[in-house]
């Protein structure tokens, strides 16, 4: 299995990262590497085996259906880069 | 455009219905869900996405997605476990939606629809599934930036998607009717399109009659109404006919639904390919439900409108009476009650429908505000049926003393306010007697045919009791002593 530069761009794009041309040649010998060195997986036979989903066997953790306050107004907005008194503030993204 | 062309095509229809649950608080976090409150001021380090923290499911928010399961006859998923949709938008702090991909809680179902015809029609489900909301984004005009509110990010949300199996935007309007019914008979969500806590999205395709393939499907938002849901689908409907008839071609894509003038406009940005890489959320354990906590929740399940339909249905009641009466949760249940008291049926659905339903308006009030119990409804109309009181009075003069709240019997107060009608034979055959007796050419007229008499008798009647004998039954006394 190998991937392309477009897929590469495809997924730089959907994290929303940036790379210069030479980067992402670079990334293509890696990733492909990481590709290859999963196949090595497939030598096992895993018909029968049940993906793993998740890490525990808990289950059913749950909570009460319970109001807290766990911050102020002040708090929650303060690692904000942009903020006003009342709101978070972003780029205007739709005109 | 001509019927002719419509009439070609077949309209294939789909809904993705989302309804904020009614609980306190937020789906993953303790947040406060109460609509209105300043911006920003119920939220929390999970529900903003700051790094490391760790969301924790609500009980009753999963509860209440299964009530909602088994009201839609869905098979409830024993395992159930969320996912992460990723994508990047200010609203969504996560910069991914926690919801339910492989393993949705609630598994197919369906919903039964009535229409106008008298009609009825299964709606399939797909499934129901547990997702949370996203916050509100600001564009206010002259504003360089785009304002964003996380009050409402993590309110539970369930989303309830149906297979394609409407065809008319009339079954659309049904289907919306009867699931905000279910979710209030259910009180897991207010049902209010206007403000939001319900809300629909319309997948609408087109294809020639007899087709076997679906048409390319088009997915329209920003309906804010029942109606709206209807009118939106109208016209997607008649623009993708007439698309197609001029030779376009219809493609995929998202469209919003403009309730000024009734259209639909897509998107002005092309929206890139989604590509949402659902995988498995690693920071919540799945859910099993089963047993015991099955049955809890299914114990706490209200009667339900199918129900209590026919029920109501089953005491000779006209479709239009049963439609009313079943209309809320609180009127039907408080019908039902009534009727455990009376096999009066009709007489209970008059005076709810009537004298109750007209003071409840008149003071913008619920039925649960009402003072006066099913049981004493049931004492009326036991009055009214022993003849001592007919349906005006009882209005008139018993209802609002029982409006005011009273220990007192119907019978006392109408006795207390000498209201009781006459209807005793034995005390009204000797008033007519000595009334005739009085009278005696008029009688030689009647018996001559000049029955009209009849009321000038029935006047004397009235005059000697006062107003009080029941006419129906004093009319047949007189006519029977005056043939006798």
């Amino acid at each position: 299995m190998s991937i392309t530069a477009e897929e590469i761009k495809k997924i730089a794009y959907l994290a929303r990262l940036e790379f210069t041309e030479e980067e992402l040649k670079n990334f293509s010998g890696d990733f492909n590497k990481i590709l290859v060195w999963m196949e090595k997986l497939n030598e096992l036979d895993t018909t029968s085996v049940e993906p793993l989903i998740h890490m525990s066997h808990e289950i059913n953790v749950l909570r009460e259906d319970e109001v807290k306050i766990t911050l102020t107004h002040q708090e929650a907005l303060s690692n904000a880069p942009k903020k006003d008194t009342d709101y978070f503030r972003v780029p205007k993204f739709l005109s | 455009m001509s019927t002719s062309a419509i009439d070609k095509y077949q309209p294939v229809i789909g809904l993705e219905v989302h309804a904020q649950l009614s609980t306190l608080s937020k789906i993953f976090a303790p947040d406060s869900t109460e609509f209105g409150n300043m911006p920003n001021t119920n939220v929390s380090v999970i529900t903003l996405g700051h790094p490391g923290t760790l969301p924790k499911l609500n009980k009753k928010a999963v509860e209440y997605a299964v009530k909602m399961g088994i009201a839609c006859h869905s098979e409830i998923n024993d395992f159930t476990f969320f996912d992460r949709k990723n994508y990047f938008y200010p609203d969504l702090p996560k910069g991914y939606q926690t919801t339910q991909d492989r393993a949705p809680i609630c598994k197919g179902g369906y919903i039964l629809i009535k229409l106008k015809s008298g009609e009825e029609k299964k709606i399939r489900l797909n499934r129901i599934h547990l997702e949370d909301d996203a916050g509100k984004n600001m564009h206010l005009a002259g504003e360089v930036d785009t304002l964003v509110d996380y009050n409402r990010a993590g309110v539970p949300l369930i989303e309830i998607v149906t297979e394609p199996d409407l065809r008319t935007s009339e079954e659309a309007y049904a289907l919306m009717t009867e699931i905000r019914k279910l979710v209030r008979y259910l009180e897991v969500c207010d049902g209010n399109m206007e403000e939001g806590s319900m809300r629909c999205d319309a997948n609408v395709s087109v294809m020639l009659k007899g087709a076997d393939q679906y048409g390319k499907k088009v997915e329209v938002k920003n309906m804010n109404s029942i109606r709206n849901v209807q009118r939106a689908i109208d016209f997607e409907i008649e623009r993708q006919v007439s698309a197609i008839e001029s030779g376009e071609e219809i493609f995929s894509e998202t469209r919003q639904f403009d309730a000024v003038d009734g259209t639909t406009h897509g998107m002005r940005t092309k929206e890139e390919l989604n590509d949402y890489r659902y995988f498995p959320e690693p920071d919540l354990q799945p859910v099993v439900i089963q047993g015991a906590w099955l049955e809890q929740i299914k114990a706490t399940m209200p009667p339900l409108p199918q129900m209590l339909y026919a029920k109501f249905k089953s005491f000779g009641l006209s479709d239009y009476d049963v439609q009313v009466l079943t209309d809320t949760k609180e009127v039907a249940i408080y019908f039902d009650a009534v009727c455990a008291h009376t096999n009066n049926y009709k007489a209970a659905a008059n005076w709810i429908s009537g004298p109750i339903k007209s003071h409840l308006n008149e003071l913008a009030l619920n039925v649960s505000d009402l003072n006066v119990t099913p049981a004493q409804i049931a004492d009326i109309i036991r009055l009214i049926e022993s003849g001592k009181v007919n349906t005006t009075i009882a209005t008139q003069q018993i209802f609002p003393v029982f409006l005011e709240g009273t220990t007192k019997t119907a019978l006392q107060i109408a006795e207390e306010k000498n209201i009781i009608q006459q209807s005793n034979t034995d005390e009204l055959i000797p008033m007519i007697q000595q009334i005739l007796s009085k009278f005696p050419d008029k009688v030689e007229e009647y018996k001559k045919g000049k029955v009209g008499l009849l009321s000038m008798f029935m006047g004397e009647l009235m005059k000697v009791t006062k107003g009080k004998a029941d006419p129906k039954v004093a009319t047949e006394l007189i006519k029977k002593t005056l043939e006798s």
